[in-house]
């Protein structure tokens, strides 16, 4: 089953944030693992995270910004209640990933890097999920979904958003 | 009687629904009163038929796939559990799959055999043997092992890895360091993710060697963040492997040191270049370094380091184990031992291929992989990832090694195979290679920023009809500078698709009608 995007996405306080910078801040090179760990927990990195991270791991502020969009990985603004990577590297484009891709986007309504407005989906690019002999392939959240169809797709999707979340 | 039965847990398998199939098995076992030992091995490398069940007989393991949910109770019903082969997707003993069968195994001789996890199954089939051989060896019997394996570097650049490890060796004794290099971006690759899934183990033993052959005490694997599954099972390996012994500060009791860390990648290709992976390890943006100095004299935080691909490493414990000499004993000219092949695409019979150098691309595409997956004939296959030429019919005679594939200007590079078939349009796919570049340019020189956007733009306009030839001359202009201005390979190669399809696919680089790229989906 797959496992939902935190549920606690969007709401954080400065504590919580000092506390996970905190618990990195000795690890050389922390500025990675630190990133991580509050997108893990709150979903997304917050545009208030910076000063903190900047003042605790001593950088500028201009520098997080920096290193922050330098990697596709790291967004700034919270997602949706899943994220749907489409893989759009080249194995995955020989057995079809382009006509997938626009499907995708027609069936969420969104393009990529954009939120559905029910916030249900998040939809991002991804080159390779190391799934290429048997593509084209589907990242929702952490589970990764093979031999992807527009079928398929529209199946997974009545699936996650009938899916009641646990509350915690 | 106990029965036991396999289903594999890699990520192709699980995207393909293995865990379904697992409790499906379990239930059925369950229903018919069966007692059975559900074992969640790593694949075998046939992702063609993931998930490939297999059953314990008394003559061998025998094969199922690719067993879908629905293909359960069926299966049960023609005897699964007794090794029954009155099934269509029935594949006989394991061990007789010709696409197995006719391998030769070195590195991954235990993927899809064992329990991933399990130490007492990594030991039972010569795991850490090569280990305890190193521990009683001096750094430089270590080093003069690996150079007598002639093994070069599996992550693109096939540098040879004793030479290396000899100059981290030689600097003076200090903080060192092993790098594992396990971003593993290019498209058509998955045998890192294999190893660390799979055999994780392995990289574990083949890392804490080079420790000792360097003196680093210190190793991180750099791995991508495309691979929560890895990064899951390869971190509970590593702390079984810590509680065992096998890392910490008194490796099997012989006084010697070695810690390991996974630290996450975040969605960068560049980063699999080594010098900007540092950078990224050091906590910054990932611009890529000048060279010299090379990271094995100032690398990681300004120590001699040692950045080495998951299948560079995953070599050693058997070149400690077996002798460099056996190792050697494959492969052709200077290009030793195997490579980790990966068939992708559209391809009938995806999956790794571990095979000595020097088996033809014509081989490898149709005895392994058995052709397209569409059916239709197969038109260019690209070499090596997103920087290896599209490599047209006139080129798949060629043996597999890395002075041959060089002269015609091929790419090995990580050993990524990926067919396409006669609907693709090539002119798209020398777009998306611009395309890639300008997204995952590190900067910080102008030839790979501004000449992968221009690229793009160019070719456009070549497919729009528009001012075609004097636009398909600017474009190989562009290559060119591309090529001789770009500070790295991420610039220097990305042209190398696109030149391919201006020279041998011509025809899909003219104006055209907009018609569908790629196969169909399957
Ligand atoms: C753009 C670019 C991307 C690369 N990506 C990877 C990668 O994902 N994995 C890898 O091992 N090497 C990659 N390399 C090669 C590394 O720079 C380096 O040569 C390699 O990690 C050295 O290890 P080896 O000698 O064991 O191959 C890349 C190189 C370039 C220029
Ligand atoms: S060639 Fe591209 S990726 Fe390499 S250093 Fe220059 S800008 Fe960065
Ligand atoms: S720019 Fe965000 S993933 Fe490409
Ligand atoms: S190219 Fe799509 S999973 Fe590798």
């Amino acid at each position: 089953m797959s496992h939902a995007s935190p549920q606690t996405a969007g709401a954080w306080t400065p504590a919580q944030i000092q506390e996970v910078v905190d618990t990195h801040k000795s690890m050389p090179g922390a500025m990675l693992p630190t990133l991580h760990a509050i997108q893990e927990r709150f979903g997304y990195v917050p545009e208030a995270a910076i000063p903190i991270i900047a003042e605790t791991l001593r950088h500028t502020r201009a520098e997080v910004h920096g290193i922050i969009s330098f990697y596709h990985h790291f967004r700034t603004q919270p997602p949706g209640r899943h994220v749907v990577q489409v893989c759009r590297a080249e194995a995955c484009q020989a057995v079809g990933s382009r006509q997938l891709e626009a499907h995708v986007k027609t069936a969420l309504g969104v393009d990529y890097h954009q939120t559905s407005l029910d916030r249900e989906f998040t939809l991002e690019p991804v080159y390779c999920l190391g799934n290429c002999a048997c593509g084209p392939s589907v990242r929702v959240n952490d589970e990764v979904h093979g031999r992807m169809t527009a079928a398929k797709f529209d199946r997974l999707v009545e699936r996650l958003t009938t899916m009641v979340l646990e509350v915690e | 009687m106990t029965i036991t039965v396999y289903v594999p847990r890699d990520t192709t398998a699980l995207a393909l629904g293995a865990d379904e199939v697992a409790a499906l098995i379990e239930q059925a076992a369950n229903g018919r009163g069966l007692d059975i030992k559900l074992i969640r091995n790593g694949s075998r490398g046939l992702s063609w038929l993931e998930p490939m069940v297999e059953v314990a007989t008394a003559g061998g393991r025998m094969a199922y796939g690719p067993v879908e949910p629905g293909d359960v109770a069926d299966l049960v019903d023609a005897g699964l559990f007794e090794g029954g082969l009155d099934h269509p997707l029935a594949r006989g003993l394991t061990d007789e799959i010709p696409y197995l069968k006719h391998q030769q195994r070195l590195t991954f001789s235990r993927i899809g055999l064992t329990d991933p996890l399990s130490i007492d199954d990594y030991r039972a089939h010569r795991g850490f043997a090569g280990l305890e051989k190193a521990l009683r060896m001096t750094s430089q019997g270590i080093v003069d092992e690996v150079k007598a394996s002639g093994l070069r570097g599996r992550g693109g650049a096939a540098f040879p890895t004793a030479i290396k490890w000899q100059t981290v060796h030689d600097e003076p004794q200090g903080q060192k360091t092993i790098v594992c290099n396990a971003d593993e971006g290019d498209s058509g690759t998955f045998a890192d993710r294999l190893v660390m899934e799979c055999d994780p183990y392995m990289l574990i033993e083949g890392m804490t060697i080079a420790g000792l052959a360097v003196g680093a005490t210190q190793g991180y694997i750099y791995l991508r963040s495309e691979y929560p599954l890895a990064h899951r099972i390869f971190n509970d390996a590593l702390g079984r492997a810590y509680r065992a012994g096998y890392l910490g500060n008194d490796i099997l009791g012989s006084g010697k040191a070695f810690d390991l860390e996974v630290r996450l990648g975040a969605g960068a290709y560049i980063c699999g270049e080594e010098t900007s992976l540092l950078e990224s390890l050091e906590g910054r943006r990932g611009l890529v370094r000048a060279k010299p100095p090379l990271p094995a004299i100032e690398g990681l935080f300004g120590r001699p380091t040692v950045v080495n691909n998951v299948l560079s490493l995953a070599a050693v414990p058997f070149i400690l184990d077996q002798g460099g000499q056996a190792y050697a004993d494959y492969g052709m000219g200077r290009s030793r031992g195997t490579l980790a092949l990966q068939l992708a695409g559209n391809v009938k019979r995806g999956g790794l291929v571990e095979l000595a150098f020097g088996v033809t691309l014509r081989e490898l595409m149709e005895d392994f992989g058995g052709g397209t997956l569409s059916g239709r004939p197969l038109k260019a296959v690209q070499v090596g990832g997103p920087l290896g030429a599209y490599l047209p019919e006139s080129q798949w005679d060629n043996p597999i090694d890395y002075e041959g594939f060089a002269a015609f200007g091929g790419v090995v590079g990580h050993g990524g195979v990926v067919l396409f078939d006669d609907s693709v349009d090539m002119g798209e796919q020398a777009r998306f290679a611009m395309e890639f570049c300008g997204v995952e340019s590190c900067g910080k020189c102008t030839p790979c920023r501004i000449g992968a956007v221009r690229g793009v733009e160019v070719i456009d306009r070549i497919r729009a009809g528009d001012a075609a030839e004097a636009n398909l001359a600017l474009l190989a202009d562009l290559c060119e500078t591309m090529v001789d201005g770009s500070l790295c390979a991420m610039g220097g190669m990305t042209p190398f698709p696109v030149q391919s399809v201006m020279k041998h696919f011509p025809n899909d680089l003219t104006p055209r009608q907009a018609q569908p790229a790629g196969g169909k989906p399957c």
